[in-house]
């Protein structure tokens, strides 16, 4: 680990004063992926922000029916707070299906969305990647590329986001609060995070100078109605090669209304409202649930070796949405 | 080895940032140190603080040998910085005895002969500490998912989640009035 300065925030101000201009610097919350990334020397920050201290830790009733999370708020205690596991079962669910017990505990909420792709070569400093030195070239795309992306990739990066989380949050379409020196401002889910395209460098639209307050959840939880099916290499402690997040409203046998995100695929949460839109009104069956697979599906590439994602990301999609149905039978 | 926007060029001479001054309550006694920025919790207890029983395995906070309980919950002390935890309350496994007489845990890793070469069994114990305070497992399944931030390369995972559910039987007797 490189040499640095700890400096400690007491406040959101506090905190945007002390990085406001100051390029090397990093906010530091769980460090769960940022002090891994410095042992790895893939990020070499000159002075780190401790921002534990902040009053971000509470989840509380957004007002419309829904829940605002503090940034500060632990995966731990988000995924086992009785309002979001009665209110957003999915939620708790994708939290409880990452990591470990004492990773959970560390980790924040802000932080979640913030972490880093798991990509082999993003994180050996001995190889060129895109990602970690912009221009290096990507040897992802011709080597080891099992877990890499098979939706919304770019000649530069094949790189996969690796929460479950945020394959939740971005299902229940939640909004990533921020504040920074322009003040404070709310960015849609799906806008949060990006596509690598010409900068994989940057991963979300959150600039340097700007912090993570909160996360909140629509009163639309799909409590009734919904399903995180994550398939994975081992049974636990292992990123995700496809995760599925699907919330349905039904009307008897008929969906009223379809939200599906995919992780391990892509870049970012992975949704495709165009297909989601073929579900709306139509009976639940298995033709419907495989017609929106192949539609979500329809643009994947594989790269050498993960051509099997392409039928295993069509097959969770499939089982996720039988299982969202089956829950109120199952009641 | 250079990136666009957090880069320290191959070379560049750190500042002198000092050393920070920590406070803990280290298994009850109250210990005043000095650290600098980057000494992580896991460095700080074995380093300076001669508490070895804390394990360094993989120091990427994969393994679990190196979990303590800071504030009664369980943590990877290998990711976490000494000096984001002054004033805590933090526990070892040198730090669950009384006296003599085992912590409940501990008796039971022993009873059901839940270990070999003994590396992970630290952080297993007080992995374990933390999942019983937890109070979330209920089945041998949830055992298994609970403990599964802590390996065990001599593979007694049958034994050690014998021993949890020992520990959690007798801990529920000894709460009980």
């Amino acid at each position: 680990m490189n040499q640095f300065e700890l400096a400690r925030a007491d406040s959101v101000a506090d905190a945007l004063a002390k990085i406001a201009g100051n390029e090397h610097a990093r906010f530091i919350a769980g460090g769960t992926n940022l002090l891994d990334l410095m042992k790895e020397d893939v990020t070499r920050p000159r002075m780190l922000i401790d921002i534990t201290h902040l009053p971000l830790s509470k989840i509380e009733d957004a007002g419309n029916g829904g829940l605002r999370i503090g940034a500060m708020v632990s995966n731990a205690d988000l995924a086992y707070d009785d309002k979001v596991s009665q209110a957003y079962p999915l939620l708790s669910t994708a939290v409880l299906a990452g990591a470990s017990p004492q990773l959970r505990n560390m980790a924040s909420t802000g932080g979640n969305l913030l972490q880093r792709t798991r990509c082999y070569y993003f994180y050996d400093t001995g190889t060129a990647c895109n990602k970690r030195e912009p221009g290096s070239g990507c040897p992802a795309r011709t080597g080891v590329n099992r877990i890499h992306a098979i939706l919304g990739a770019s000649e530069s990066c094949v790189a996969v986001h690796p929460s479950d989380m945020c394959v939740a949050l971005a299902a229940l379409d939640a909004v990533v609060h921020v504040n920074g020196p322009r003040g404070e401002r709310q960015i849609a889910f799906e806008q949060f995070h990006q596509l690598p395209g010409d900068t994989p460098d940057i991963d979300t639209s959150l600039a340097p100078d700007e912090i993570i307050t909160a996360v909140e959840l629509p009163a639309q939880g799909y409590a009734q109605h919904h399903s995180y099916i994550k398939v994975r290499d081992r049974q636990s402690y292992a990123f995700a090669l496809v995760s599925v997040a699907a919330g349905l409203e039904m009307d008897g046998d008929t969906v009223r209304s379809a939200a599906v995100a995919l992780g391990g695929v892509a870049h970012k949460p992975w949704r495709n409202r165009e297909a989601e839109a073929l579900l709306v009104g139509k009976k639940a069956s298995d033709e419907q649930f495989q017609a929106f697979a192949d539609a979500v599906l329809q643009d994947a590439q594989a790269l050498e070796h993960n051509a099997f994602k392409i039928n295993l990301a069509r097959r969770t999609i499939v089982r996720a949405l039988q299982r969202a149905v089956a829950m109120e039978s199952a009641e | 080895m250079t990136t666009s926007t957090d880069a320290v060029p191959q070379g560049h001479i750190p500042p002198n940032p000092g050393l920070h001054k920590i406070v803990l309550t280290l298994n009850g006694s109250r210990r005043e140190v000095a650290a600098a920025p980057w000494t992580t919790l896991l460095d700080l207890l074995r380093e300076d603080l001669q508490m070895t029983g804390t394990k360094k395995g993989c120091d990427h906070g994969q393994c679990g040998a190196c979990t303590v309980l800071v504030d009664g919950k369980r943590i990877n002390s290998c990711l976490t910085l000494a000096a984001m935890k002054d004033g805590c309350d933090i526990r070892t496994v040198e730090g669950l005895a009384e006296g003599d007489s085992l912590h409940p845990v501990q008796q039971a890793f022993i009873d059901q002969d839940a270990f070999q070469c003994g590396y992970c069994t630290p952080g297993q114990i007080c992995s374990a500490v933390g999942l019983i305070a937890e109070g979330r497992a209920q089945t041998d399944d949830e055992i298994r998912e609970l403990m599964s931030g802590n390996l065990c390369r001599c593979g007694c995972y049958p034994n050690i989640v014998a021993a949890v559910r020992q520990a959690q039987a007798d801990t529920k007797t000894t709460e009980t009035p």
